[in-house]
């Protein structure tokens, strides 16, 4: 071992001793290994932050139905009180003719609801993913209205019984070239790509853990075997099978994250094996062995624990590889559903309408900060795991 | 010597503080020394003390900037190291002062050659290469006893032995003739048969080159031999120091005293002859196959333990001792089949091998096993608690969890830790000898009859091995317990074992009641053996391994 590198744990030891200084402790609380973990962590500020504005935005997006919508989140009408965003009410209910879902955003219903004394209350943006402006002041892809030109609003703001850009509903952030809210597909678009990484990343963790943790355990020919078979099945070129995969296959959510998941399980397998290979052969693991303890519960209690550390290390860099592939098929038409909202669409519409920088430059930007946050998020795991590192 | 020249190094109120997550904390507190030309200073403490730290201060590779001293200096030949900058101490570095690290599996390079190792410090400091070079390589080694010098040189570390890696290491260290030699437990990691060839070339090369050497141990058998003044460490502070011949005669800190008398005090386990077998094994081969070609056809094999027969009685202690390599541990882990062998092995009248693990399992309740390395052990991310009740859970399901934690008390309490809070901690924050009673007190809980001890004093300091070694023989008494003792300290053993079995290779060399057997050892290799550990004397060459 390096003497320079156990010099300041034998610091530490010379000053208590046995130990016997730290306070009793409940079982729960966070082990002392951890709490200086956490300390690391929080010492990389960059990542620190990192971590805030990410889980910020992840919790803001996930109730993206409750800021960009074409439903109101409230209406009350005659002492009832309607909630559309989560409940479906048929246009008779507010005194329509037809039994079809209420559109909100008709002017008729509004009027209709305004004549009875009803009250409504929208999400911050009226527009969902999917919701076309049908009273765009250009034609689509439309600038975001803040950047028009009083004149360029003169039409559209009449309709609406105005004469001034700011009469109309703003689309912050423009249109793209189907008239739809680029900001609402954003907030949905961030929130798929969000929960896509993290799905995939899970499942493929949990695959490719357990595939490690058995070859590393058991060794000798178990290892030999699924070593070759990771071998042969990594060497396929994994784009072109994709392509032709969702070419066949209707692509959806979950059909993408079942095809990602077959090439993506291999990238824990070698670290988790290392970690297993190594462990198998500590004494605590010999002693567990010799008070006649299980392999099950050797490979869980005593093995996987040493291998969590670098796994977790790894985990925010598979995060972000699994959002730049859903986003690189998305891209190329290959992802998910048209109309679906996606980053990669959003980009593919960028490069389409090149007249419209607004779209390209709204999908890179978001992209480009969601794979920061989450690298400088990964940089900060990676220091807090790290055993040797003192701040300085 | 001279006692009024300027002295080569002195050392004064030097402190050394490291930070970690924000906090500041002392390692070394205002130490100071001297050391003049010629002579050697030995600085003894247990590990934590301090002594190593303090000796990489001098050559400042300490991790700048969490390291900082904030007291003292260190003059080296007039010259104020602490303000010196890099460039500068990097010439000293490697030159003026050397160091020999403690583990010489770790401190060379696997990669490189021992002609390119020597000759990297050649060139840097004195520009040294080619023919010149080698010539200087091969008169190194010669120095250090390296045998076949010549051929060596394009050996890697690997195809060298522990103690032969040792010697490249003092080569290197010797190179560029330093004036200091630092040397950090250069020993400890060594057999003793080793270690006492390696004592004496240093002790020869001093006189031969007249340079000063720093010897850091916690061994007071070397101090004793090697060293001319002795400095005492405890928690980052002299404690004593004077000429070694006055502090072993009247120590006068009460520390000192506690090292000096922590010696085991021999009272082993008494013969039982009349006692029923615990454990009995005959002709017992653990052989590992060496395979080679395309096919791993089975071209012969490694005899880890090569048909060996023991018969522990109960109540007795089986120590077993040897060099590393001779088959000590392998026979112990074969014995309570943790891995694989041949021959039969009885357990209580019942013959073990061959049963599946789960017909394993009703025996393991009664055979356990303590390892070396406490630090190893213990699995980090249990608590001590959940360490202890774990084989309570396999052994004892029924139990409740009141029944349990009681019991895990009581073990906890057998070994001597007290405090029933304690049981809630991690391993991390006991000390090594905490940690191995807190291994014992695993095996323990199960009330086992036979316990393998794997070395289980060896990674201790003096003093705390002194005090398991009394809590082992105590366990012993209070519950009718049969050791079999591995061990490669012979001090150890003499205080613990009744009957003692010597291995070589794989095979038993000599064996017999322990008393008789340090008396009158009938062969060499025993002899060689035992004037190692207990004189520190070197056997005539071709009895031990170099």
């Amino acid at each position: 071992m390096d003497d320079r590198v156990r010099a300041p744990s034998a610091a530490a030891t010379a000053l208590s001793p046995t130990g016997l200084a730290a306070p009793p402790r409940r079982r729960l609380a966070l082990s002392p290994v951890n709490r200086r973990r956490w300390q690391n962590f929080k010492a990389n500020r960059r990542g620190c932050f990192s971590l805030w504005i990410f889980l910020a935005l992840f919790i803001l997006t996930l109730f993206a139905e409750f800021l960009a919508n074409d439903k109101p989140l409230l209406v009350r009408l005659e002492g009832k009180t309607f909630v559309p965003v989560m409940f479906t009410y048929p246009e008779t209910a507010f005194g329509g003719e037809f039994e079809t879902e209420a559109d909100y955003r008709d002017p008729y219903l509004r009027k209709l609801i305004a004549d009875k004394g009803g009250s409504i209350w929208w999400p911050p943006i009226r527009f969902s993913y999917d919701t076309h402006n049908l009273n765009l002041p250009t034609p689509a892809p439309s600038a975001p209205t803040w950047l028009l030109s009083e004149e360029q609003c003169k039409a559209a703001a009449q309709k609406v019984g105005g004469s001034r850009c700011a009469d109309l509903e703003y689309n912050w952030l423009g249109t793209d070239d189907q008239g739809r809210d680029v900001l609402a597909r954003l907030i949905y678009g961030f929130r798929i790509s969000v929960l896509f990484g993290l799905t995939l990343t899970i499942i493929s963790s949990i695959v490719g853990i357990a595939a490690g943790a058995v070859q590393g355990y058991f060794g000798g020919w178990t290892d030999l075997l699924f070593q070759r078979f990771i071998e042969i099945w990594t060497s396929i070129p994994e784009l072109y099978l994709l392509l032709i995969i969702s070419s066949v296959l209707v692509p959806g959510f979950f059909v993408l994250l079942g095809i990602l998941l077959l090439f993506s399980w291999v990238s824990l397998v070698g670290l988790v094996r290392a970690e297993f290979l190594r462990g198998r052969n500590f004494e605590y693991v010999q002693a567990a062995r010799a008070l006649g303890v299980s392999n099950t519960t050797i490979m869980f209690r005593h093995l996987l624990p040493n291998a969590m550390v670098s796994t977790l290390t790894f985990l925010p860099f598979i995060v972000s590889s699994s959002v730049t592939q859903l986003t690189a098929l998305d891209f190329l038409g290959f992802g998910l559903p048209p109309g679906s909202p996606s980053l990669g669409e959003l980009l593919a519409q960028g490069k389409a309408n090149i007249q419209a920088p607004w779209l390209g430059i709204c999908g890179f930007v978001t992209l480009a900060f969601m794979l920061s946050l989450l690298i400088f998020i990964g940089e900060a795991v990676r220091d807090a795991f790290d055993q040797r590192k003192t701040f300085s | 010597m001279d006692a009024t020249a300027t002295p080569l190094l002195s050392v004064r109120d030097l402190s050394v503080a490291f930070r970690q997550g924000g906090r500041q904390s002392l390692a070394v507190d205002r130490v100071s020394f001297e050391i003049r030309k010629g002579e050697t200073l030995a600085l003894v403490g247990e590990s934590g003390s301090g002594k190593s730290v303090t000796a990489l201060s001098i050559m400042k590779l300490l991790p700048y900037p969490a390291a900082s001293h904030p007291s003292g200096s260190i003059y080296f030949k007039g010259r104020e190291l602490i303000a010196l900058p890099d460039d500068a101490m990097r010439e000293i570095r490697g030159n003026d002062i050397t160091i020999i690290f403690q583990e010489p599996m770790t401190s060379l390079n696997p990669l490189h050659t021992i002609e390119k190792q020597i000759g990297e410090v050649l060139l840097l400091h004195g520009g040294v290469t080619g023919a010149a070079a080698r010539a200087r390589i091969i008169e190194l080694l010669t120095q250090v006893g390296i045998p076949d010098p010549e051929r060596r040189l394009a050996s890697l570390p690997h195809q060298l032995s522990g103690g032969q890696r040792q010697r490249v290491m003092i080569a290197m260290a010797l190179a560029n003739e330093p004036d200091l030699l630092i040397a950090d437990e250069p020993t400890t990691a060594l057999d003793v048969t080793v270690q006492a060839q390696i004592l004496t070339l240093l002790k020869e090369l001093q006189t031969r080159l007249g340079m000063a050497m720093l010897f850091i141990t916690h061994d007071l058998g070397i101090v004793r031999k090697v060293a001319d003044t002795v400095c005492v460490m405890k928690q980052g502070r002299i404690v004593e120091s004077g000429r070694v011949a006055q502090v072993f005669q009247s120590p006068q800190h009460p520390y000192t005293r506690d090292l000096i008398g922590a010696e085991p005090k021999p009272d082993p386990a008494p013969l039982q002859p009349q006692a029923p077998i615990v454990v009995e094994t005959d002709n017992l081969r653990v052989w590992f196959p060496v395979k080679q070609g395309l096919l791993r056809r089975v071209i012969g094999h490694i005899k880890a333990v090569d048909g060996v027969s023991i018969a522990v009685r109960k109540g007795e202690t089986l120590g077993i001792v040897g060099e590393s390599g001779s088959g000590k541990t392998t026979l112990g882990l074969a014995i309570l089949r943790l891995i694989s062998s041949q021959g039969p092995i009885v357990f209580m009248g019942q013959p073990l091998q061959g049963l599946k693990f789960k017909a394993m399992r009703p025996f393991r309740r009664d055979m356990q096993i303590v390892f070396q390395d406490p630090y190893g052990s213990l699995s980090p991310r249990m608590s001590v608690s959940d360490i202890i009740e774990e084989g309570l859970w396999v052994h004892q399901p029924q139990l409740s969890a009141e029944e349990r934690e009681q019991r895990v008390l009581a073990a906890l309490r057998d070994v001597g830790l007290d405090d029933p809070q304690m049981r809630f901690r991690y391993p991390h924050e006991f000390s090594g000898g905490q940690r191995q009673r807190i291994a014992l007190a695993r095996a323990l809980v199960l009330e086992p009859t036979f316990v393998v001890m794997d070395e289980p004093t060896s990674a201790l300091d003096m003093l705390i091995q002194s005090q398991m070694v009394d809590l082992l023989r105590e366990l012993q008494k209070r519950r009718d317990l049969t050791y079999l003792f591995i061990s490669h300290d012979l001090r150890v053993v003499s205080a613990l074992a009744s009957r003692l079995i010597v291995m070589r290779y794989g095979k038993v060399v000599e064996e017999g009641p322990a008393a008789d057997l340090f008396r009158h050892p009938q062969s060499d290799y025993t002899r060689a053996l035992f004037a190692a550990a207990f004189n520190l004397e070197t056997a005539p060459e071709g009895v031990v391994r170099q």
